[in-house]
């Protein structure tokens, strides 16, 4: 195949970015979309070119690094795929393809691609978590929990944490990763206890790191490669409500 | 010898009497003692949290942008504990006795037992943080099994465990940041150690945003730096996964044991292409619905469906009746690679075998059709509810199976091949989890301790965890009770400053080479080396060759390797530089340690020693010894340490 990319690049915070254009021959359909972009970067450090900087690290869809806006959509175009796990047999010979970093106010470019997402990892420190210290628990099976329950929960905690629900979003809104935190621990009963406290203090942070309103698109769910489901936004709206009540 | 530090008395009580005696730390005092935590994942993040909770001072350092992406998180089967849930005979002793004989009786008892009693404390200790495992309709926890047992003792999140524990891990490690106990230094990389008299201090690390080298002050260590797998470039881990950590520990005079030991899982998705990155795994617990196997004629064309059962040959049942598919990985990777080296792979490069649900979906699918009272169901009716009974255990790796081959394998065999996947040796630790230097420990996957030469299915995690969460807050005191008058050393010394001009250096001879080749055409030459010399089989004419051509290579890339731009930026091309020198060093001490190991055990097997069906034939006389590595200039040094086994009686495998 022959495709050509237009490819978002950004040398670092402080400075403009530009797309630049960039062609290559002989992709195999095979090849991950990264690969492709492996071959990419060999080509330009062989031509004496900065190769263009972009975040991943398990390449199975797991650890939620890699992030790439491709052709508009944050993590292209399959659902519930990420953008290591996407193909070039989802593309066409002689395509051009448009990358480019997640988009939002609160996770500013670092170079081209990489973008700063450590906004997540303050909102997790506010409250995303049971305030249990190593050595406190009782044995495993004096808590019982509903499989449904826990099965629900399990969805929720399959986030990846990529931000792909914020590069979504037109207002870039972090509501279905703080929602999807809130709502596993709240269907747990070791996570109910906090519960309240704990849905107030991850919006507030939220609301801090400059993440936007969540005005209901629903273009999160759509876009989110684990499929995490917005009804969890709905529960986090109610303990979030009960918190407000007191 | 050497001195491992193992408590005296019976097994099972060496480690309560351990913890009755050990020096405590007063809360006042921790409060002014410094710990440096490298790596987030479960052994790093699980640490960091536990001891701040304890009040140390805590500063924990990851490569990723956060510590939630640490390779733990791709674990998929499960994690160990004999909790005996299943009232099906298990205990502390069974798993500490599966460990042993799974890792081929090259692994320390004591740290194997005291393993196995913590084992239990992991999973309350989970599902108190909300790890969300899976759970039977009663609202009780659920098992599984895995390879190399005869109880059903795995915990598990459908096929994400190890992401479901390792947020876990970064929960509590979160909450520690949010209370200012951690600090977290998200994209470092630590590039070198500090020693001051004698005692490892601090590091140096690199701020991979703005490429700022920075020195940390800690009265101790903690290196959870993970395995070293990508040594042969194509492996399962993560991109980012690296020896870089160990190695310079190494140099700075850490042993290294045991680095021959590395663990090849037999059933990943076979190498496509040059442009192959890496591989990924298919979970081992697909081995309990699939069947493995070959064409009995050589270079055959046909499609598999096309293939009679008569002309099938299900190698493993065949070669090992009473265990059949289920086989420990080491020996199921062997028999795959001794059938496509004969001729009989199938696929188009030959190097793969089918893994094959269709037997089973017709089983299951029998089952389903009377259970809804169907009379005489059609073919394709069963098969159309055996696919469903699949669907629902292993949908999420089927569709990750089709993303990445682009072949549906509900209705063609899976086509399987065995890849790099954990490393068993790493940094030499004592039962404190302390290497031979002082204040410098390794945890997890980093060490050598528990997995002698084959790691058992579902035993990371429950390594890393039980390191990081209930072993290390108990034996850190024991070496930082001895440092309450020491007050926190100034990062002006001058071996701060020393290291660090060292790391320097090192960056701009890497930048500065100015030659032709890319970091990563050095890297799969290396990857070859390894794969074809030191990899599922060695030999002694093979690891003697592997060796000059290592350094040749080396000498090679310090020539002609070509980095744009500098240490003063982001630089992804650089990073991966560093790690590839370190893994060109790593990789002659791997083939060095196999060299010199004259027996086959676990993942090292010696062509040269086998029994006459080509099983490892083990050397307990000469090698039930570990063998850790110090570096001396250009030279490795061996110091042995040597196996007793008091309480288990050592044998041959057997699994026929
Ligand atoms: S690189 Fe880990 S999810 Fe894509």
């Amino acid at each position: 195949m022959n495709i050509t990319i237009k490819v978002w690049r950004q040398k670092s915070n402080t400075s403009p970015g530009e797309f630049k254009m960039y062609s290559l021959s002989d992709v195999s359909p095979d090849m991950s979309f990264l690969e492709m972009f492996d071959v990419l970067n060999e080509q330009l450090v062989r031509k004496g070119e900065d190769p263009v900087a972009f975040d991943h690290d398990c390449r199975e869809g797991i650890c939620g690094m890699c992030s790439m806006v491709i052709n508009g959509q944050p993590h292209g175009p399959l659902r519930g795929v990420t953008t290591c796990q996407l193909h070039m047999r989802s593309f066409n010979d002689g395509d051009t393809i448009v990358v480019e970093p997640w988009r939002a106010a609160a996770f500013p470019v670092l170079k081209d691609l990489i973008v700063d997402r450590t906004g997540f990892d303050r909102i997790m420190s506010t409250g995303g978590f049971v305030s249990v210290n190593t050595g406190n628990a009782q044995d495993a099976n004096t808590l019982l929990v509903p499989k449904p329950d826990a099965d629900e929960a399990f969805g929720a905690a399959a986030c990846i944490g990529c931000g792909a629900c914020v590069a979504a979003c037109k207002n870039a809104s972090a509501m279905l990763f703080v929602a999807a935190k809130v709502s596993q621990l709240a269907l747990l009963p070791q996570g109910k206890v906090e519960a309240k406290s704990r849905a107030e203090r991850m919006v507030a942070q939220m609301d801090d790191e400059g993440f936007g309103n969540c005005t209901n698109t629903y273009a999160c769910e759509a876009e989110c490669p684990k499929e995490i489901s917005v009804e969890h936004i709905a529960r986090m709206n109610r303990e979030y409500l009960k918190a407000k009540l007191g | 010898m050497l001195n491992a530090k193992i408590p005296d008395g019976p097994l099972e009580h060496k480690w309560a009497s351990y913890r009755s005696r050990t020096p405590l730390v007063n809360p006042s005092n921790k409060r002014n003692l410094e710990i440096v935590v490298v790596g987030a994942g479960l052994a790093g993040a699980s640490a960091a949290a536990s001891l701040a909770e304890l009040g140390y001072r805590v500063k924990c350092f990851c490569f990723q942008d956060s510590a939630r992406r640490a390779h733990s998180i791709a674990a998929q089967g499960g994690i160990n504990a004999a909790k005996n849930y299943q009232n099906d005979g298990d205990s502390v002793y069974r798993l500490f006795y599966d460990t042993i004989k799974g890792g081929d009786y090259r692994a320390r008892e004591a740290n194997v037992y005291r393993l196995a009693e913590v084992s239990a404390n992991i999973i309350d200790q989970c599902v108190a943080q909300g790890v969300p495992f899976a759970r039977e309709y009663g609202g009780y926890l659920s098992n599984r099994s895995f390879g190399g047992t005869q109880v059903q003792r795995t915990f598990y999140a459908a096929g994400q465990t190890g992401q479901q524990l390792l947020l876990g891990a970064y929960s509590a490690l979160q909450r520690q940041v949010g209370t200012g106990s951690v600090q977290m230094y998200s994209r470092h990389e630590m590039l070198d150690i500090v020693m001051i008299d004698g005692k490892c201090r601090g590091i140096i690390a690199r701020d991979l945003i703005t490429g700022k080298l920075e020195r940390h002050f800690g009265h101790a260590v903690l290196l959870c730096t993970g395995g070293y797998g990508n040594v042969f470039y194509l492996s399962t881990n993560a991109m980012g996964s690296n020896v870089t950590a160990a190695w310079k520990a190494h140099k700075r005079g850490a042993w290294f044991a045991n680095p021959c030991y590395t663990q090849i899982h037999p059933t990943c998705i076979p190498v496509s292409g040059d442009h192959q990155s890496k591989l990924t795994l298919m979970s081992e617990s697909l081995r309990n619905d699939g069947r493995i196997w070959v064409p009995k004629k050589k270079d055959d064309n046909r499609k598999p469906g096309e293939i009679p059962e008569e002309e099938r040959d299900y190698y493993l049942e065949r070669r090992y009746p009473a265990f059949g598919n289920l086989v420990p990985r080491d020996v199921a990777s062997r028999a795959a690679k001794e059938r496509c080296d004969a001729g009989y792979g199938v696929g188009a490069s030959r190097m793969a075998v089918y893994l094959d649900f269709t037997f089973n979906m017709k089983r299951y699918g029998t089952v389903e059709a009377n259970k809804q009272g169907l009379r005489d169901p059609s073919e394709e009716e069963i098969m159309r509810m055996g696919k469903a009974v699949v669907a629902e255990k292993y949908g999420n790796l089927f569709d990750m199976y089709k993303q990445i081959t682009g072949e549906d394998p509900y209705e063609v065999p899976m086509r399987i091949y065995p890849a790099v996947h954990y490393t068993m040796g790493g940094l030499w630790v004592d039962y404190n989890l302390m290497t031979n230097v002082p204040g410098l420990y390794a945890l997890g996957e980093a060490n050598f301790s528990d997995h002698g030469a084959n790691r058992l299915g579902a035993s990371a995690l429950m390594q890393g965890l039980a390191d990081g969460y209930f072993v290390i807050p108990y034996t850190i005191g024991n070496y930082l009770s001895g440092e309450i008058r020491t007050p926190s050393i100034s990062t002006g010394e001058q071996a701060f400053a020393d290291a660090e001009n060292n790391v320097r250096d090192g960056l701009d001879r890497l930048t500065g080479i100015g030659g032709n080749q890319t970091v990563d055409h050095f890297h799969k030459r290396l990857g070859k080396i390894m794969w074809d010399k030191c990899g599922m089989a060695r030999n002694r004419e093979g690891l003697g060759s592997a060796i000059g051509e290592i350094q040749s290579l080396r000498e090679e890339f310090w020539k002609d390797l070509r980095i744009p731009g500098t240490q003063h930026e982001l630089n992804p091309e650089l990073e991966k530089a560093a790690r590839v020198a370190d893994f060109l060093e790593l990789g002659e001490l791997m083939c060095h340690d196999a060299l010199h190991r004259d027996e086959s055990c676990g993942g090292h097997f010696r062509e040269e020693f086998q029994t006459e069906e080509g099983e490892a034939l083990r050397n307990d006389e000469q090698f039930a010894y570990v063998a850790a590595w110090g570096m001396n200039g250009k030279n490795w040094d061996l110091h042995r340490e040597d196996l007793k086994f008091d309480n288990i009686k050592i044998a041959q495998r057997s699994y026929k």
